[in-house]
């Protein structure tokens, strides 16, 4: 991981080999390192029991830090208390204090500085989250939309050099979530303050943060872009946490240009040399993955037809089921026996039926390459857990 | 009070039944209330009634007593007996006052920081339950005995003289003193005002205090501003039901105190069970039932706990 210490970057959140085991033994977060660039919105991506949410409330102050320091900018805050951190936190479940009202709960903070006129900042606070008409409510009476937006005002009007939001669109349906992720990242965008927002949500991640911090089992999996975490994994967790891949075992055969030639069962794959992470010797072991939608699926009888230089697959259509913009198939090939491709909707080729015998290909530039020795199936989210998340 | 107090459901409509069902279906809730309605008829309403035709009769033992509305009786009651009545309030609101203080940690430590000892905690609060009411005050007669190791002890700390100068003590001795009844009193009612604290701490979310540390406020605001607001609904029912059963209270009086300690639950049992006045003892219970309503009216107003949620 590449941390920017050098440059000028007064507000950034710095974690030093922060580690957190608890009393019972259980190890939250291994040794890690992160730096949150001032100003940028990161997500701290995972399962549940990943480590995320520990990592959250040891920047907060909630949590100790079993080793390791917290600094923001040049402070170590390591020792300091929740109370005298600048940081402020906007909860899962909103924790919006029952006993005060709207106003009141947003004023909290600046109360507890000692600042008396509050009304005019927390007017202006309550307009930008659009509940200015709401303030004399007590926080049951408003939906969880609501009680989502004053939780965010509440921290947001201390002006805390970095909020952290813990996923904060949990408890919402999936039509305010979408909302409300568009609402927070023009919230940040006006404000400019370092958001850190965990989640198990990849879309949630990928749609709001700059960067992506992908976690699992107490580590940082891998970090960067959304864009490309997506296109560039580099574990088989990620490619499979983040979205959904395709994996081939193949052999590297050699290396021509910039490019490896891989023998997956009969056939031959092409992979960019840089978009390989693991050793590119001759003769190792790889897996080749790639997304469903950079596939392209054509009928067996019209095989001819594809250009040269694309990698391809032969195979079998066993399902398919048509989502509206697209339709999914569940493709059955000698390689692999479930290799999922999307297609789009644009010139639907009524022969492309279960039972259809079809040639997958795809551009190579689209391949990426992982060590092959990992589970294939890490970080496929499984539904039960998906469920208890 | 923030206890339940829901009605019992009125019943779902049923359009496509026959008229007959559907209002036997609405009497359902009346006849399950009757068992209740019955017991209260029979053993508050009957005898609040009866007591008040008691309280304006006339008459003695001998002669029988007659209603005449003589409704001098409350007067003179209260002139006669003003004393104890101000005696009353002010040793209970003492043991109130000391409940809560010895309480409200206690209840806090239960709920927030007994971790898995919290229900032999409780337990402990409640065991004192097992023994007789009667034996353990006369234990503290034991306990405060005149030379024995806590009078030594707190004769050794002066604490006496403060209490001497305030009045709840006389010289080297504590008990058949006012500060021997208040001990008593405060004994025996802490558990009704440590439960209720307990039940109103412990369903406050534990995150409500992250979210105020991390609002910058320090743990003593925290308690003051988030933690002591939303106990309010345990700090009231706790200071009522050890108010009201210590005002009206008469064996700690009567075993620890001395005459000049009687409070007015003493002078109704001696004016019923002595003197046989019944007519004063009478209308003595109805003047303590008034106070007590119109200073519980009156605290509940103000602690505002109504719009508690």
């Amino acid at each position: 991981m590449t941390t920017l210490q050098q440059s000028d970057h007064g507000g950034d959140v710095r974690l030093t080999g922060i580690s957190k085991t608890y009393d019972n033994g259980f190890t939250a977060v291994r040794p890690l390192d992160l730096t949150v660039p001032q100003g940028s919105f990161f997500a701290l991506l995972g399962a549940s029991g990943c480590g995320k949410t520990t990592t959250l409330r040891m920047i907060a102050g909630l949590e100790e830090p079993t080793t390791g320091t917290v600094h923001l900018g040049d402070q170590d805050v390591t020792g300091l208390p929740p109370y005298k951190r600048p940081v402020n936190t906007v909860f899962q479940s909103y924790a919006l204090f029952p006993h005060l009202d709207i106003f009141e709960n947003v004023a909290f903070g600046l109360r507890r500085r000692g600042i008396k006129s509050v009304k005019k900042q927390v007017e202006e606070m309550l307009d930008l989250v659009q509940l200015g008409e709401h303030k004399r409510k007590k926080p049951h009476q408003l939906s969880g939309g609501q009680q989502q937006r004053v939780a965010v005002a509440r921290a947001l009007i201390n002006h805390p050099k970095v909020l952290l939001l813990d996923e904060p669109l949990g408890a919402l349906d999936l039509k305010l979530r979408r909302q409300m992720q568009l609402e927070l990242k023009r919230i940040q965008t006006e404000v400019g303050i370092t958001f850190v927002h965990v989640t198990h949500d990849q879309e949630e991640a990928m749609t709001m943060a700059d960067t992506v911090a992908v976690m699992n089992q107490g580590r940082v999996e891998q970090l960067g872009a959304p864009t490309d975490l997506y296109e560039n994994p580099g574990s088989t967790f990620v490619a499979n946490f983040l979205g959904t891949s395709n994996f081939v075992e193949a052999e590297i055969m050699g290396r021509a240009g910039d490019a490896l030639t891989l023998r997956a069962g009969d056939g031959k794959l092409t992979l960019p040399a840089d978009r390989c992470s693991a050793a590119t010797a001759t003769g190792g072991k790889v897996l080749v993955g790639v997304r469903p939608e950079k596939i392209s699926l054509t009928h067996a009888d019209d095989a001819a037809g594809i250009a040269d230089g694309r990698n391809r697959i032969t195979g079998r259509i066993t399902e398919s089921s048509f989502i509206g913009v697209s339709t999914q198939f569940v493709v059955d090939s000698p390689l692999c026996d479930a290799f999922e491709v999307y297609v789009q909707n644009v010139e639907r080729d009524a022969r492309l039926v279960p039972g259809a015998e079809v040639v997958l290909h795809w551009n190579p530039a689209h391949t990426f390459g992982l060590d092959a020795a990992q589970d294939i199936e890490a970080g496929v989210e499984k539904v039960s857990e998906d469920a208890a998340a | 009070m923030s206890t339940v107090t829901d009605a019992p459901p009125a019943p779902p409509a049923l359009p496509d039944k026959p008229r007959k069902v559907r209002r036997r279906g609405r009497l359902v809730p009346y006849w399950l209330l009757l068992p209740g309605i019955l017991w209260l008829v029979v053993f508050f309403a009957l005898p609040m009634v009866y007591q008040a035709s008691t309280s304006v009769q006339q008459g003695s033992l001998e002669d029988g007593f007659k209603v005449t509305w003589h409704f001098a009786t409350y007067w003179d009651a209260l002139s006669d007996y003003y004393p104890q009545f101000l005696r009353s309030v002010l040793y209970a609101g003492c043991a109130t006052i000391l409940c809560l203080l010895l309480g409200y940690p206690l209840a806090y430590l239960i709920a927030f920081r007994a971790g898995r000892w919290r229900n032999v905690v409780l337990i402990l609060v409640i065991a004192p339950f097992f023994t007789s009411f009667l034996i353990r005050t006369l234990a503290w007669k034991t306990i405060l005995a005149d030379g024995g190791p806590v009078v030594g002890a707190l004769n050794t700390l002066h604490v006496l003289d403060v209490t001497t100068w305030l009045g709840m003590t006389e010289g080297n001795r504590v008990l058949a003193t006012p500060l021997a009844v208040v001990c008593g009193l405060t004994y025996n009612f802490l558990p009704f005002m440590i439960l209720p604290l307990y039940t109103s701490l412990e369903r406050i979310d534990g995150r409500l205090h992250e979210a105020a540390g991390d609002l910058y406020a320090s743990p003593a605001t925290t308690f003051r501003r988030v933690t002591f607001p939303l106990s309010m609904p345990g700090v009231v029912s706790g200071t009522l039901l050890t108010f009201i059963p210590a005002a009206g209270d008469y064996v700690n009086a009567d075993l620890l105190g001395s005459t000049d300690t009687r409070m007015v639950g003493n002078v109704i049992q001696t004016q019923f069970l002595r003197i046989l006045d019944y007519p004063t003892a009478a209308a003595l219970s109805f003047i303590l039932m008034a106070a007590i309503l119109v200073m519980v009216t009156f605290y509940i107003r103000r602690a505002g706990t109504e719009d508690l949620v």
